[in-house]
């Protein structure tokens, strides 16, 4: 979690070179594995671990929270109708995950499209996949203050 | 989830005569109504006639099945200065941040108090599929989104508004579409990114529809949002074939489908009517129901009958069982 003028330095700066080598190196290896593993249409923040290993780029409405109304009763997606939902496989091999069973539940920040393309996992060790807009940061709890109108 | 307070003890969000009404505990009823293929307002005046003494609040659809109509924005201004109240939808599908977020300023300046998020359907289910999709949000990302600018005071970037919008947040769920099992936990997550009410799809199949209620409730949702059902009238056998193949997300028991085959021709209408009010009955008997929302695409006068029908006129205060 930070925001964009203050990028947690993780494990690697983004700022020098060996950086921008490291990602030229490993930016292939990671969109070969991943899209011919799950799918992966290189969104650069990946969720991987909190859909149940179900990449949700692959929802044609790019939904990052859960499934829409739109699923068909055989559990097809909406517009593609002879394909499976991502969410729904998703959400059957969420429980099945150690560890991250519980992420399914977890409220996904919006997507950040300046990332499209790039390494995840350059971004998950330079901080850069953890950027949220400052207002989504400053969401506070709703407010509990009990008044008159109850 | 940090959050206990019940949903009674919370401040008004906005003045809304649909929050009041809820708030008072009585049953609320709130209906569709779709823009007009026109640019002339006394059409959405003659649309909106039948359901004004009738309703607590009008929806006004956002391009509902991809199809370009009148906008949502459009028929809320013109609405509210009719003198109603407005709930504006605003789907996903055809704006990013940038403009949903202009656009909820712009409607609160115009007098709209409810705002409905929804993903909404694909462009696909409507006669422009070529058109690109948007999707930049899903429906989580635009309720918490709205409810930055109404708690926090500022846009999604941090930016400040000189003065937030009040509004009253509405969400979607479909209780009957897959995983079933996960529709609850869906809500939950809605009500956690800002909901404060729900407006359900159809409601055809009542045993799917209470066991989720039931779900709903061991979860404690039915404490944190005004949950209303949504119900509608079927026209023919056909229309309802319709519905359950073209229609995303509505799914209709072949009982109640085979009830209508039955039926003669001249009594199609009247059964259709018959059936949803039925349906409304079974609904107000869900422990956890605060309201219904009725949709049927262009059938102004048929909804205000149903309602009437119905026994919702005038409005009633909600059983004690659904206080529990």
């Amino acid at each position: 979690m930070c925001l964009e003028d203050e990028v947690n330095l993780r494990w690697l700066d983004e700022k020098k070179p060996i950086t921008r080598w490291l990602a030229r190196l490993i930016l292939p290896v990671e969109k070969i594995s991943k899209e011919t593993l799950f799918d992966c249409r290189m969104c650069g923040q990946c969720i991987l671990h909190s859909t149940g290993m179900t990449c949700p780029m692959r929802c044609p409405k790019n939904l990052r929270n859960g499934p829409c109304g739109g699923v068909r009763p055989n559990g097809n997606c909406e517009v593609f109708a002879d394909k499976p939902c991502v969410w729904v496989q998703g959400i059957e091999r969420a429980p099945r995950l150690p560890l991250w069973q519980e992420d399914i539940h977890h409220l996904q920040p919006p997507v950040n499209w300046r990332l499209q393309g790039t390494s995840s996992w350059i971004n998950l060790f330079t901080g850069r996949d953890a950027i949220r807009p400052r207002g989504w940061e400053n969401a506070n709890e709703p407010q509990t203050n009990s008044d008159q109108h109850g | 989830m940090s959050f206990v307070a019940t949903r009674t003890q919370r401040p008004l969000r906005s003045d809304s005569r649909l929050e009041r009404v809820l708030r008072a505990g009585l049953f609320a009823v709130t209906a569709e109504l779709n823009p007009p293929d026109s640019a002339d307002p006394q059409e959405v005046y003659d649309a909106a006639l039948p359901l004004s003494e009738v309703t607590d609040a009008l929806n006004a659809t956002d391009a509902s099945g991809a199809n370009v109509h009148m906008s949502s924005l459009g028929l809320c201004a013109v609405l509210i200065n009719a003198g109603y109240d407005v709930i504006l939808q605003m789907s996903c599908r055809d704006r990013n941040r940038i403009a949903l977020q202009g656009d909820l300023l712009g409607a609160a300046a115009l007098g709209v108090r409810n705002v409905l998020a929804i993903t909404g359907d694909d462009v696909g289910a409507g006669d422009q599929p070529e058109a690109k999709r948007v999707f930049d949000f899903d429906s989580m990302h635009l309720l918490r989104t709205m409810r930055t600018l109404r708690d926090d005071g500022v846009f999604l970037s941090g930016r400040k508004l000189t003065r937030p919008p009040h509004l009253f947040l509405g969400a979607v769920e479909n209780p009957f579409a897959p995983p079933l099992h996960w529709r609850p936990h869906r809500l939950a997550k809605k009500i956690e990114a800002g909901a404060d009410f729900i407006q359900t799809q159809f409601v055809f199949d009542i045993e799917i529809f209470r066991n989720f209620m039931a779900r709903v409730r061991d979860l404690g949702l039915h404490e944190r949002v005004y949950i209303l059902a949504g119900v509608g009238p079927l026209k023919s056998p056909k229309g309802a074939e319709f519905m359950r193949t073209r229609v995303p997300g509505v799914v209709i028991p072949d009982a109640i489908v085979e009830r209508l085959k039955k039926t003669p021709r001249e009594r199609w209408r009247d059964e259709g009517m018959q059936i949803c009010v039925e349906l409304i009955q079974q609904v107000r008997e869900i422990p956890g129901i605060a309201g219904i929302h009725v949709m049927a695409y262009r059938q102004e006068e048929t909804v205000a009958e149903i309602i009437q029908r119905a026994g919702l006129f005038p409005r009633l205060t909600k059983p004690t069982a659904s206080q529990s």
